[in-house]
């Protein structure tokens, strides 16, 4: 069975706010509901399927369901982290071709910002009952010397430079300062990014991506249900996904997870990375994108720095937009979680609805890819190719 | 909870080492070592694994000096000469000079609280 054609993304919405302390997370992830639903033009009772990952409050789905009072038959919450949605619109969508439901809601929301939890410097605080826990944690494992590991791999292995990982900040830059809601809104410079203070190495202040409270959802419904809607219709034709890990101790922290997932949804979409127009890739960190973008095979594996430099992601200027809404680096990363905006924007770009400063010409293929945990460890890639009809 | 309390499948490896021993699991069937220890070889899937001693010599595969807070310190992966990579800090060195590449060997630390952790230092 294939998910091709099966379904498409009817609603989409992004919260505005990135700093909620007078909401509650329950309240994020109802009122990112309602977004989606109102922008697809559905009600409440049109849902028969809920998905959600790690962020939503309560075991699993339940507690949302019970306080969105929602009446559905059919339920996921894989947590695979940030790149949890991206997988939750494939599986809706083959929920969907199995009869299982018709129209499926998937929310995130969270308030790391006001909440003041741990943000990339602290060491994780895991459950110690992972099996990993006592092999990391002691040893001050956070989330950004996880991906320091990577990059500095990656420098020693392919002569990645600092002011080429910076070029992916640069690109989010041009493309946060047309987003009004963005944390980030000004230009930066690649000497900027460089100097910028030292984090964990090589990873600079801004290399990183931003805290931010909010959230996103979407609406995927049958092909029957979305045709009657009034929205431009954004149709799933691929998907992928795949784990990768410490293999045992066989390290290798030169590629990731998306050598799997990426593969996968190109052959079920029946496309090349060349067809594709807009890519929302996922960007915890700048060489988060360098590698992805290795993995996806938009260039060859260890040529992502002189890919990335250069303004070859800015929108109108290079030859792959971007996370035109400025990114996770610069717009918002929500729960610490980014691939639910990734989806969004690329919905924005095959709607023709992105900002017009950034909005890609005859956008009719788009890429979103999430990277989940940490890349340095353990990750859960997803990758979801979307064409509009 | 301790880092290290959470698992009978492990106590051995942290009391060996509490006494100066760095213990390396390997697999009494297809007879590679892994890491972290298990009980189930995670390549052949034998639940035949065995202690064996390790030699503490490795290179360092990558590492990252987290500078942001009050006591910098590397966190690393290094290739044991048993063959895994593991994670661990490197200590008693200055973080500038470290490279990808070099050779560390094992030594033991204890923690503040008591623990004896497995970090390395340049050889
Ligand atoms: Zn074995």
């Amino acid at each position: 069975m294939t998910i091709k054609n099966k379904a498409y993304i009817a609603g989409a919405f992004e919260h505005p706010t990135r700093h909620a302390p007078d909401k509650s997370v329950a309240q994020l992830h109802a009122e990112v509901a309602r977004g989606a639903l109102e922008d697809a033009g559905l009600t409440k009772n049109d849902i028969d399927g809920y998905f959600c990952g790690g962020d939503a409050p309560g075991t699993g789905p339940l507690s949302m369901v019970d306080y969105m009072n929602l009446k559905v038959r059919h339920v996921d919450s894989t947590n695979i982290g940030g790149s949890s949605y991206i997988a939750h619109v494939a599986h809706a969508a083959e929920a969907i071709a199995a009869g299982k439901c018709n129209v499926a809601l998937i929310t995130l929301a969270g308030r790391p910002r006001s909440e003041g939890t741990a943000g990339g410097v602290p060491p994780r605080t895991d459950n110690p009952v992972q099996p990993d826990f006592a092999w990391e944690q002691p040893f001050g494992l956070a989330t950004v010397n996880a991906y320091g590991l990577c990059a500095m791999r990656h420098m020693h292995e392919f002569g990645t430079t600092a002011e080429q990982f910076a070029w992916v900040k640069v690109a989010a830059s041009h493309h946060a300062q047309h987003n009004p809601n963005a944390v980030l809104r000004d230009l930066v410079t690649v000497e900027q990014v460089v100097k910028s203070p030292m984090i964990s190495d090589p990873i600079h202040r801004l290399d990183c991506c931003v805290i931010s409270d909010g959230g996103g959802a979407l609406i995927v419904a049958r092909p029957e249900i979305a045709k009657n809607l009034k929205r431009p219709l954004v149709k799933v034709i691929g998907a992928g996904e795949a784990p990768k890990h410490q293999m045992g101790g066989n390290v290798d922290l030169t590629y990731s997870a998306a050598v799997w997932s990426g593969p996968t949804a190109f052959a079920e979409a029946g496309i090349k990375p060349a067809d594709v127009k807009y890519v929302s890739v996922y960007d915890s960190f700048t060489v988060t994108v360098v590698i992805q973008l290795e993995d996806l095979g938009f260039c060859a594996k260890g040529k992502g720095g002189p890919f990335v430099a250069d303004g070859n992601l800015i929108s109108g200027q290079g030859k792959l937009p971007f996370n035109t809404d400025g990114g996770g680096l610069c717009n918002n990363h929500p729960a610490h979680r980014g691939g639910m905006t990734k989806v969004i924007e690329a919905v924005r770009q095959l709607r023709g609805e992105a900002h017009p400063a950034v909005q890609v010409k005859n956008c009719d293929i788009a890429l979103a890819h999430g990277t989940g945990g940490l890349l340095g460890t353990r990750h859960g890639a997803a990758t979801l190719i979307l064409e509009r009809e | 909870m301790d880092a290290t309390d959470n698992s009978p499948e492990v106590k051995a490896f942290w009391e060996a080492l509490a006494d100066g021993r760095f213990l390396v699991r390997r697999c009494t069937d297809c007879s590679r070592a892994h890491w972290y220890p298990r009980g189930v070889c995670p390549f052949c899937f034998s639940g035949g694994t065995e202690w064996v001693d390790g030699s503490g010599r490795g290179t360092i595969y990558s590492y990252s000096v987290m500078r942001r807070v009050q006591t910098p310190y590397a966190i690393a992966y290094v290739t044991l000469e048993e063959g895994p990579t593991m994670m661990t800090n490197i200590v008693d060195c200055s973080f500038d000079d470290l490279r990808i590449g070099q050779a560390v060997r094992l030594s033991i630390q204890k923690r503040a609280d008591g623990l004896s952790l497995p970090m390395f230092t340049p050889a």
